[in-house]
């Protein structure tokens, strides 16, 4: 069915990196770091309305050693941040982060002396999302910056 | 100030008991809130607890009016199931010696309140069982209600995780 029917007896040329790229970028699996508000529209995205599968991440795993993605979506304190970067330690490469919502990327309205202000204090992230909290749709946006990511990267050297 | 008559009966009983203690009474929104003065704040609640039937203490809060004299105050927030009524009782401590007698030989349910009030303010709670504090690290140094301490913290007073774990350092 489909692809054999469509090149006949024929084959493709393709390069390691991109057949990898491909893979990897359409199963990113999410790691559910829900910490707040933020994470019911996280919920949503996953949900049958958005359907992220179509992008093959729906697939939310709650164990971090199954994952590739971390959707830090909420506040995060000084000390929850200690539990998140061990989570993320244990996530194994590579892997990539969303930091969702206002509070995730820069502390939002929780300037307080107990929240840290932006998870990128101690996260690497790729894509900040804003919003409080944001719709589903700007996740699944801030998702395919992250396959952009993923398809234009090189893992495979080439031999010299 | 026309209190409705429980209260009315109840502060006269108070004034009765403990004249010199009771500073001041007043009402706001229906609330009843009396100041007593910190050396008989014991024997007040003792008194309104065994004698008025306030059994239940709803809440316990203390505050910075960041005020020269008696800066920090803490509310007893009581009820009595019995007669269905709500009190305010406050009293007052200085800045320089943030002591309190322990309102857990009362009411237990004190207990956590009283180490909330002092995580947040630094009030000593004088007889207090377990006086450690209740949301911030055991080795923070500050006291984060009080009206001086800046909104952000204090730059590196709580540690962020390590970004490199894996180095040896």
């Amino acid at each position: 069915m489909g692809l054999e029917a469509a090149l006949g007896d024929g084959y493709l040329t393709t390069k390691i990196d991109t057949l990898v790229n491909w893979g990897r970028s359409n199963a990113v699996w999410p790691m559910p770091m829900g910490l707040a508000c933020c994470g019911i529209e996280m919920m949503a995205f996953a949900g049958p309305k958005y359907d992220v599968s179509r992008f093959g991440s729906e697939v939310f795993r709650f164990s971090p050693r199954q994952s590739d993605l971390m959707i830090v979506a909420g506040w995060c304190t000084y000390k929850m941040a200690h539990a998140v970067r061990r989570i993320w330690d244990q996530m194994p490469d590579p892997k990539w982060c969303i930091a969702m919502g206002a509070c995730a990327s820069t502390g939002g309205m929780h300037r307080s002396y107990g929240v840290v202000q932006g998870v990128d204090n101690f996260l690497p992230v790729d894509a900040y999302v804003s919003g409080c909290p944001p719709r589903p749709d700007a996740v699944i946006h801030a998702l395919m910056n992250i396959q952009e990511k993923i398809k234009t990267q090189h893992t495979v050297l080439l031999d010299d | 100030m026309s209190l409705p008559e429980f209260f009315q009966n109840l502060t006269l009983d108070l004034k009765n008991k403990f004249a010199a203690s009771i500073l001041e009474i007043s009402d706001y929104q229906g609330d009843v809130l009396i100041t007593v003065s910190i050396n008989s704040i014991i024997d007040v609640l003792t008194f309104l607890k065994n004698e008025h039937r306030f059994i239940y203490l709803c809440d316990m809060v203390a505050a910075d009016r960041f005020t020269s004299k008696d800066r920090f105050e803490v509310i007893y927030n009581i009820i009595s199931l019995k007669a269905q009524k709500r009190l305010f009782i406050k009293t007052r401590c200085s800045e320089d010696n943030p002591t309190m007698p322990t309102a857990t030989s009362i009411w237990p349910s004190a207990n956590w309140h009283e180490r909330e009030a002092f995580d947040m303010f630094g009030i000593q709670f004088d007889g207090h069982p377990d006086l450690r504090r209740l949301f911030l690290p055991e080795d923070f140094d500050y006291y984060p209600l009080r009206k001086e301490f800046p909104l952000l913290g204090i730059p590196g007073s709580l540690p962020l995780p390590s970004t490199t774990p894996d180095s040896k350092a």
